[in-house]
């Protein structure tokens, strides 16, 4: 036990940006004479720090110098934002591609499952894609028919293992894919947002068998988007910026510190026009206090403030807001309220303040996305800047016992019984 | 044990693998490739379970294609343009260079897509990726073997009616030549592939390049037919060799040439070498040009 099997040591990963193509050849040569010259390879010159926004030169670090290592049994978060390089950290690992610079160290079989279902063929039953794919993730065929009735029972499709797959739903699909991935039984395992795939209960039944997974003393290395899932099954965690290994330490360490890392203005996406661009954009609760916590049931108030470069007869305002899973939960927008925006002089600024009122979702963390234009098109969108989290008030969830997760609303109700008649 | 390992010190640390950015040319791991047969065999049965699901004809389309292919080069080759054919009937003639060239030029094509068709399954999952194009060679074998066993039928209907067919011992040398043309698809093949992953522009070259080569072989024709000047062109050709002897074993025309044999033999192994190494360089990072 605390043993090191995973060791990455000064690793990069560059990638070239842009259609590789013309000028490959020339590219290939020059790095070809240099190498004879005994110089320094000049395309690894022009490779910058890898953020979304700036692209200077052609190349760039998707991974700069990491290091970490992990002992057995760990089980390790991967967190970090789109383009973080989460994903090309897993796929080095996999063996996909190989490592730029640095060495990769590591003890032990490794099963990789950035995506279930690899090489499913949807003309061949699902007996024969449990033994295609069981092959191609490395278990032998005497492997695979010694657990093939425990997949056949994991995955629920017991009646349909001779039918083709390509005429199974695409649950039945999924479920069969990850119940093969899950009977493999190597160890280290490296698992890439799979869990976002298939319904509640199918989640549920996934994440234990990779808590079972750990527990049998195995290591894990998992990356996903939703930090609930996380939080439950890792016991460390490490947090990727642009490329870089921003920090190490325990998962709860590392998630905290991401939630609050993730809200930087200077990483956010922002698309439009901006012939009228915002300013300034705030949440306060209903009574106009700055909080970024909002007790479920309560109201809670956006302000923000815009500029008009133009004089503008209308524009429209919304707001998107997402849950830590990115998915899309609620939506506002002024003219749903038969509130207009117009006749702003060039030049103008204004203060626009909503109040939503009643929130009812789940508690949780979310993300509100603003958006500015009208039917000719966007002015300014600004994904996810504004984050705020709804808590578990007394008001709203009495009930003695904890809310189930699952949910993704809770709905105000009323009550009533009668007698029979 | 995996084709980046590298021999450590087991003293210090006994890592399994170290993966590194790059490894030295000449390590190419074939116990790994052992220890993924069960893959190779599966590849191969879905191959061709998924060719032939959902035809009516179903493995007959196996025998239809070489059999239309030799009614056509009678009519044109035979009939329309007179070429001779070694005093052999025109069917056997053609049909059995028509099966020995299918075979090669199948494993030439499939093979030389390896990269280009699989990036999706290779950008998700490691496994060693010559299993790929092997077990092309192999699903390509199965159906050569029923092309085969097919002109053996016409070969045994001449026989029957009397035609002058004297298969010999040197029948022997069959598998051999087919290892060997299997090895030239393949070999041709994985270098196309490693080089198409960079610049596109071969993909376009292959598809008719392999047609035409078909001209440059004795297929159409005897090489007793070419004159003297050309002779050497189509004997620099590593295929004319296998396909002469293949004729010349099963329909008994001709003396088998060793000295040919032997080339086209040096010409394979060489192939299979340098194609084995640029392969095995370019499947660590093609993910990021393809």
């Amino acid at each position: 036990m605390n043993e090191v099997v995973i060791r990455f040591e000064d690793v990069s990963k560059q990638y070239r940006l842009g259609v590789v193509g013309t000028g490959t050849l020339s590219h290939d040569l020059n790095r070809f004479f240099a190498r004879v010259r005994g110089r320094e390879d000049p395309t690894r010159k022009v490779g910058v720090a890898n953020t979304l926004r700036e692209r200077s030169g052609d190349y760039v670090w998707a991974l700069k110098d990491i290091n970490f290592s992990l002992n057995d049994g760990e089980v390790l978060g991967v967190v970090g934002k789109n383009g973080a390089g989460k994903s090309t950290l897993l796929k080095l690992l996999s063996r996909v591609t190989a490592p730029t610079t640095g060495e990769i160290k590591v003890k032990g079989r490794i099963a990789s499952l950035l995506e279930v279902g690899t090489g499913f063929h949807p003309e061949l039953t699902g007996k024969e894609n449990i033994y295609l794919n069981g092959a191609i993730l490395g278990m032998t065929k005497r492997e695979i028919t010694s657990k093939f009735e425990e997949i056949v029972e994991f995955s629920g499709v017991g009646k349909y293992v001779d039918t083709p797959v390509k005429r199974y739903s695409s649950g039945m699909y999924v479920r069969l894919a990850f119940a093969v991935a899950a009977h493999l039984e190597p160890e280290i395992l490296i698992v890439d947002e799979v869990l976002a795939v298939g319904d509640a209960e199918f989640q549920k039944k996934a994440i234990g068998k990779m808590q079972s997974v750990s527990r049998s003393g195995r290591t894990v290395l998992f990356v996903s988007h939703n930090l609930t899932a996380v939080e439950q099954l890792c016991t460390k965690g490490i947090l990727l910026q642009n490329g870089m290994l921003k920090m190490e330490g325990p998962i709860h360490d590392v998630t905290t510190a991401y939630k609050k890392s993730s809200v930087h203005e200077s990483e956010l996406k922002r698309s439009g026009t901006r012939l009228v661009e915002f300013q300034k954009y705030e949440i306060t609760d209903g009574q106009g206090r700055t909080t970024d916590e909002v007790m479920l049931g309560d109201s809670f108030r956006v302000t923000a403030s815009f500029t008009a470069k133009e004089k503008m007869d209308y524009t429209d305002m919304t707001l998107d807001i997402r849950n830590d899973a990115n998915e899309f939960i609620g939506h506002v927008t002024n003219s749903d309220d038969l509130f207009e925006i117009k006749n702003i002089e060039k030049g103008g600024q204004k203060t626009v303040s909503v109040d939503v009122k009643e929130v009812s979702f789940a508690p949780g963390t979310y993300y509100i996305s603003l958006w500015l234009g009208n039917n000719y098109g966007t002015f300014d969108y600004i994904e996810n800047c504004i984050r705020f989290s709804i808590k578990q008030g007394e008001g709203f969830i009495r009930r003695p016992y904890p809310f189930d997760k699952r949910a993704k609303a809770v709905l105000k109700s009323s009550w009533k019984i009668e007698d029979r008649r | 044990m995996s084709s980046t390992l590298e021999k450590t010190d087991y003293g210090t640390d006994h890592w399994t693998m170290i993966l590194r950015p790059k490894k030295s040319l000449f390590q190419v791991n074939l116990a790994e490739l052992w220890q993924y047969r069960d893959l190779i065999s599966l590849f191969v049965r879905r191959d061709f379970v998924a060719k032939y699901k959902q035809t009516i004809l179903g493995p007959l389309w196996f025998v239809i294609q070489p059999l239309l292919t030799t009614l056509m080069f009678v009519v044109v080759f035979g009939n329309i343009a007179g070429i001779p054919t070694d005093g052999i009937p025109q069917v056997l003639f053609y049909m059995s260079g028509i099966v020995g060239w299918n075979y090669f030029s199948t494993c030439l094509n499939d093979t030389s897509q390896t990269f280009l068709k699989n990036a999706s399954i290779f950008g998700k999952v490691y496994f060693p990726r010559l299993a790929m194009p092997i077990s092309i060679v192999i699903s390509n074998l199965v159906s050569f073997i029923i092309q085969f066993l097919f002109l053996l039928c016409f070969l045994l209907y001449f026989y029957l009616k009397g035609a002058d067919i004297s298969t010999g011992v040197d029948v022997l040398l069959l598998p051999f030549l087919v290892l060997l043309i299997a090895g030239l698809g393949l070999g041709f093949g994985i270098i196309i592939s490693s080089l198409t992953t960079k610049y596109r522009d071969l993909t376009h070259l292959v598809g008719f390049g392999v047609s035409l080569w078909m001209y440059a072989t004795p297929i159409i024709y005897p090489l007793s037919e070419i004159p003297e000047r050309y002779r050497m062109f189509v004997l620099a050709n590593p295929m004319t060799p296998l396909i002469e002897t293949f004729k010349t074993v099963l329909l008994g025309v001709g003396t088998v040439n060793y000295l040919y044999l032997l080339y086209s033999l040096v010409f394979t192994i060489v192939l299979l070498i340098v194609g084995v190494l640029i392969f095995n360089k370019v499947e660590r990072t093609f993910m990021d040009t393809v």
